[in-house]
């Protein structure tokens, strides 16, 4: 009986998906399987990319290529003077996909909203736990219990959310792919059946895209969604290939198997660029890799050991290396391309002699440190490895002996965080939301000793800085903060600020209207393609 | 190979002296070849300074991704070209068949120890001892080595001499069987007998009366797990789970070489290149020792 | 013989303890915690932590879960994966096809080309035939198979791009599951072009994971057939006057098949250690890639289940190669 009707439903889709001779057709290689398709739980750009940014909507949207918040599922909303108080008025006759396991009997309304965000909240919500061992990080993560007092229903299309305290960068956590809404009217239909596990492998959205079908590791099959409320998109069928390996990736699409890819191998750059039939565009990255000197063991807990040891290592060779012209030196915690980045600030120098000189004025000889180094490529230093052969080298021509040190990944994560940890560690930060607050504070806060101040580092007039601008909402007065903030981290080098990291995106010349998004997701909306 | 007929009037199949095993060892080419290749592997690891024309971690930051000269380089001392972070590859090379050489000696020593001394154990007390001892086998056995392992290795943590560790448990139930099959079927021979009957203690009957006669299908098995250790520490490093960088470890430098394939490929090809006419000379020798040892073969 | 399978079998089930003793300790061993493994950049809160330790069962005595771990697997519970949230078993029998189709070709290839070479090479004994083929195939046998599938995905695909990079089948092709196996499902859907796709997909994979079987395979049929070429019977059928081709085909080949089917089946285990590599390299979905992903996404529960689903399986294998032997060659059974 359920082959029978998993081959009825596999044929009906078949007429669907062959119905056009004329579909167009967008092949994505993608770099990793979704771990399912609810944004709410998940964590990885791939998840995001597979469910949130193809299926789903949120209520205040990231513009397409920037971090500016713009009207999404709410048309318009307001906020009150005491920053508490959000009104958000949703867009009426918004639709949710029809599919062969869901067809919707009623528009988005106020219900969906409130169901998107207590299902992650409230710990008597039925959803709060349907899949075992569910949790939600990202709303845990962006403070939101803490932050959050309600969410009401004001009526059928507003929605009122109320804060504990002003939090500024609250809109753009909205944007966020946690933060995207789901349908309550089919939550309850699997309730009713039973099929709870249904509703992260059978999604239902409002978004441009519907789920089609998905085979494990393999492929995600997508057909534009007819009524989606902006009007249905150019394309017709939108595939993930999923593609683990960078270069088999880049082979892929040479080869015409695939139109566009993510994350390409720094070392296939260059060939992708020399292909007549492809394009590659670029654009720098939202984060920053860097490496933090412990400030409260000694000798580190001297600024200008810190500075010395910085000093002493080459930056431009060593983003050469490990970045491969893909990253540029970074100066600041925050990258170029967010507000509020201080362009003044002069990076420490490369300068072998001085800091032989400082050390030697500090007292210290014969150093001998860890040099921790991560055991993955992560985006923002794609090979830490390499980066430590590289400091190590460094490091020696001044004096200092490193010892590389590496565990497997979430180790290192917790050796890393422990407030009396030795040594220097090479970690990076991906922002979630483009606000400077998911930078400074997150990473340098004083209560993130422990946390993610790998540093533990808590200097009294940085941490003045951050927390004043968390509270006011004028940018202008921001930025001032987030400029003083700046100057004093370049002043007392809690960390060696290495590099951001660009992002390439290389595509086949048929794939027109693609926009890069400084946030790292992959958004398939605009695109068309010709034939 | 033509030999096989005069040979055939030999009496017996048993093994019986050097020069014999050495007459027939030399019957095949392809095993000479082999040896003549593994003894120039060893001396270039032991003169790997001298050889070397750089240290192997010296970085020519100038000169990164270089193309052998006769490939398009501009740098004729760098005779394969140089990698990723602009170290000579040749060099690189050198120094890293002391670690293939090095892997394939502990590994095999230590699988030979311990599979030797528990299929002894076993072939010899029989018993429970035996159900015990063959059950754990079976086990290890039961899974695909390589996936082993990788999870022992998981446990130990990344490195060559975790790597070496898992990879030789892995191998020596393959010794552990053998030795206890030839125990077996030695056991009741009459030299055995007469040697209880003078009273030889366990020991001396299990190490000194017995395992010298089941000696030849150990050193084949041997050859072929130091060519398989070679392999799987290789495999390892290249799922990055072997040697750690910056360690001239051969399966090492491919894994991380992997990016470059399409872009310089010399990185990608010489040390998998390296591995292979590694582990064909010994492979050769392998074959060349089965001809020499394994009496059946002999007699036809 | 019901009693020669009965003894193996009584033999196997303090393995198949064992084995669940090993996968289950083997996860407990490894370093690392699954619930921060599962957190993203910003982590879990030290209570949350806690929550999600007694939803998983992580803080009960050892014993008991060993206990919990096992009275599952009888129930045919094998967990929930951690990184998905899918029962483990759904995600292995949704790969575990690809990798038997890649393995069933490699073998075919491997047996294909394997036991003629074999057989030539023996009858033409120290011919350049037999040394071109037997070192060839001690090259097979010496190759690091990691290396060889990227010497050939650069060559094939790379070079003169005859074959696709990765994947199981053209992407422009889509149709029912049935079987999970691509060939039969696309014949099963009435596609033709279909079928060549998902072929030539194959077959670059199927040639690197058929290497070292196809080597070993030409190997053993050689010297099988030179064991048996120099037995008596053969001898005095030739002396007979029996014709060359009778005299290998009919009566040498079917003795020599006995020791060449056990290789086949012994190959099995070999198949799956290679599939690891294989479908790393070539993004095959099947479970060789599936155990990587997951040991290295700290995915406890499918590590455990996974290496217990894929030993059981090297046994059962094995156990069907051990009877099959005692078919064809009685003598064993007395033993």
């Amino acid at each position: 009986m359920k082959l029978m009707r998993t081959l009825l439903a596999a044929t009906a889709l078949v007429a669907v998906m062959g119905g056009s001779a004329y579909a167009k057709q967008l092949v994505f290689c993608s770099e990793a399987s979704p771990a399912h398709f609810d944004p709410g739980p998940t964590t990885g750009g791939n998840d995001f990319d597979a469910s949130s940014r193809t299926i789903y909507d949120r209520l205040v949207e990231f513009e397409h290529g920037g971090t500016a918040v713009v009207p999404g599922l709410a048309e318009s909303w307001e906020i009150s003077a005491d920053g508490l108080e959000y009104t958000f008025k949703l867009r009426p006759g918004v639709k949710f996909h029809t599919t062969s396991y869901f067809t919707p009997t009623r528009d988005l309304n106020a219900d969906d909203v409130i169901f998107s965000f207590e299902r992650q909240w409230k710990q008597d919500n039925p959803w709060y736990q349907y899949l075992e061992g569910l949790s939600w990080d990202y709303f845990q993560g962006m403070d939101m219990p803490k932050f959050l007092k309600s969410v009401e229903k004001i009526d059928d299309l507003t929605v009122k959310i109320t804060l504990n305290e002003p939090n500024a960068p609250m809109l753009a956590n909205l944007g966020m792919d946690f933060a995207s809404i789901v349908s309550k009217e089919y939550a309850d239909q699997l309730a009713a059946s039973g099929n709870l596990a249904d509703f992260a492998n059978k999604p239902v959205g409002t978004g441009a895209f519907t789920f089609v079908d998905y085979q494990t590791d393999a492929v995600i099959r997508y057909a534009a969604f007819a009524d989606y409320w902006r009007g249905k998109v150019a394309l017709d069928d939108l595939i993930f290939a999923i593609t683990t390996d960078p270069a088999v990736r880049a082979q892929k699409l040479k080869a015409g198997e695939c139109d566009i890819m993510s994350y390409p191998a720094p070392a296939d750059i260059e060939g992708l660029k020399a292909d007549t039939n492809l394009t590659v565009l670029e654009q720098e990255g939202l984060n920053i890799g860097y490496m933090s000197y412990n400030t409260t063991v000694a000798p580190m807990d001297n600024v200008n050991v810190r500075k010395a040891l910085s000093m002493a290592i080459n930056k431009q060779a060593l983003v050469d290396a490990v970045y491969q012209g893909a990253g540029q030196p970074a100066k600041n915690l925050i990258p170029p391309t967010m507000w509020s980045y201080d362009d003044k600030i002069v990076d420490t120098p490369f300068d072998p002699e001085g800091a032989k000189k400082l050390l030697e004025e500090a007292g210290v000889s014969g150093l001998t440190l860890d040099l921790w180094a991560m055991p993955v490529s992560r985006p923002y230093n794609p090979n830490a490895q390499r980066a430590a052969e590289m400091i190590q080298a460094d490091w020696a021509a001044v004096g200092v002996t490193a010892n590389i040190v590496t565990y497997e990944w979430t180790e290192y994560r917790e050796r890393g965080k422990a407030k009396d940890r030795p040594g220097a560690f090479q970690i990076g930060w991906t922002g979630d939301n483009g606000d400077p607050d998911n930078f400074f504070a997150t990473l340098f806060s004083c209560s993130a000793i422990g946390v993610s101040n790998y540093s533990s580092w808590c200097n009294e007039d940085f941490e003045k800085a951050i927390q004043d601008a968390k509270k006011v909402s004028d940018p202008a007065e921001r930025t001032a903060l987030y400029t003083k903030a700046q100057e004093i981290f370049k002043a007392e080098e809690p960390a060696l600020t290495m590099a951001h990291s660009k992002v390439f995106m290389p595509m086949s010349k048929r794939v027109v209207g693609y926009t890069m998004d400084p946030l790292g997701i992959h958004r398939f909306d605009n695109v068309d393609v010709t034939e | 190979m033509a030999a096989e007929t005069t040979t055939s009037s030999t009496s017996t199949g048993r093994f019986s002296g050097l020069r014999e095993f050495w007459y027939y060892f030399s019957m095949n080419k392809g095993a000479v070849l082999g040896l003549v290749v593994f003894v120039l592997l060893i001396l270039v690891a032991i003169f790997a300074p001298l050889l070397a024309p750089f240290p192997p971690d010296q970085q020519f930051r100038e000169f990164i991704r270089m193309a052998p000269p006769w490939a398009g380089g501009t740098q004729p001392q760098f005779l394969l070209g140089t990698d990723e972070v602009g170290r000579d590859i040749l060099s690189r090379l050198i120094y890293g068949s002391r670690y293939s050489l090095m892997i394939g000696f502990i590994v095999v020593t230590g699988a030979l120890v311990v599979g030797v001394t528990l299929g002894l154990l076993a072939g010899y007390y029989r018993g429970w001892v035996d159900a015990l001892i063959m059950r754990v086998m079976d086990i290890i056995l039961a899974f695909p080595s390589l996936l082993l392992a990788l999870v022992l290795v998981a446990i130990l943590g990344p490195g060559l001499f975790n790597a070496m560790l898992a990879i030789a448990l892995v191998l020596q139930p393959h010794f552990a069987r053998l030795t206890r099959a030839a125990v077996l079927s030695e056991k009741s021979r009459e030299y055995v007998t007469s040697a209880k009957v003078a009273g030889a203690g366990h020991l001396r009957l299990m190490f000194i009366t017995i395992l010298p006669n089941c000696l030849g299908p150990l050193i084949v098995q041997a050859t072929l797990s130091f060519s398989n250790a070679i392999l799987e520490a290789a495999a390892l490093g290249f799922l990055g789970m072997g040697a750690q960088p910056p360690t001239p470890e051969w399966g090492t430098m491919l894994a991380r070489a992997r990016e470059f394939i399409t872009s310089a490929w010399w990185i990608v090809t010489m040390p998998g290149l390296a591995i292979l006419i590694t582990v064909l000379a010994i492979n050769l020798i392998g074959d060349g020792l089965r001809d020499a040892l394994d009496p059946k073969l002999k007699r036809s | 013989m019901l009693r020669f399978i009965l003894q193996k079998l009584a033999l196997i089930v303090p393995t198949i303890i064992g084995i669940t003793i090993a996968s289950f300790a083997f996860i407990r061993l490894l370093p690392g915690d699954p619930i921060l493994a599962m957190a993203g950049q910003h982590g879990v809160t030290p209570e949350r932590y806690e929550i999600l330790k007694e939803q998983f069962g992580f803080n009960l005595p050892i014993w008991q879960q060993y206990f919990n771990y096992v009275a599952g697997i009888l129930q045919g519970n094998f967990g929930v994966s951690l990184a998905t949230k899918r029962p483990v078993i759904d995600e292995f029998l949704t790969l575990f096809p690809a990798t038997v189709e890649l393995a069933l070709f490699a073998m075919l290839i491997a047996v294909a080309l394997g036991i003629p070479a074999g057989i030539f090479a023996a009858i033409k004994r120290g011919s350049w035939f037999d040394q071109i083929t037997m070192g060839v195939a001690l090259t097979g046998y010496s190759m690091p198979i990691f290396w060889w599938g990227l010497l050939l995905i650069i060559f094939f695909s790379g070079y003169l791009g005859w074959t696709p990079v990765s994947g199981r089948i053209s992407l422009s092709f889509f149709f029912p599951r049935v079987t999970g196996f691509m060939l039969i499902d696309s014949l099963i859907a009435g596609k033709p072009d279909a079928f060549i796709s998902a072929l030539r997909h194959l077959i670059l994979p199927a040639v690197v994971l058929g290497t070292i079987p196809l080597a070993v395979i030409a190997r053993q049929t050689r010297s099988a057939m030179l064991e048996v070429l120099g037995e008596d019977y053969v001898r005095t059928a030739r002396a007979k006057g029996l014709e060359p081709n009778r005299v290998v085909g009919v009566h040498a080949f079917r003795n020599a098949l006995i020791p060449v089917v056990t290789t086949i089946g012994l190959q099995i285990g070999l198949l799956m250690a290679g599939a690891i590599l294989t479908e790393t390299i070539f993004s095959w979905p099947g479970i060789g890639k599936w155990m990587i992903d997951s040991i290295s996404k700290r995915d406890y529960v499918s590590v455990q289940s996974g290496l217990l689903l894929i030993a059981l399986i090297v046994m059962a294998v094995n156990l069907i190669v051990d009877i099959l032997y005692a078919v064809i060659n009685p003598r064993i059974r007395v033993q």
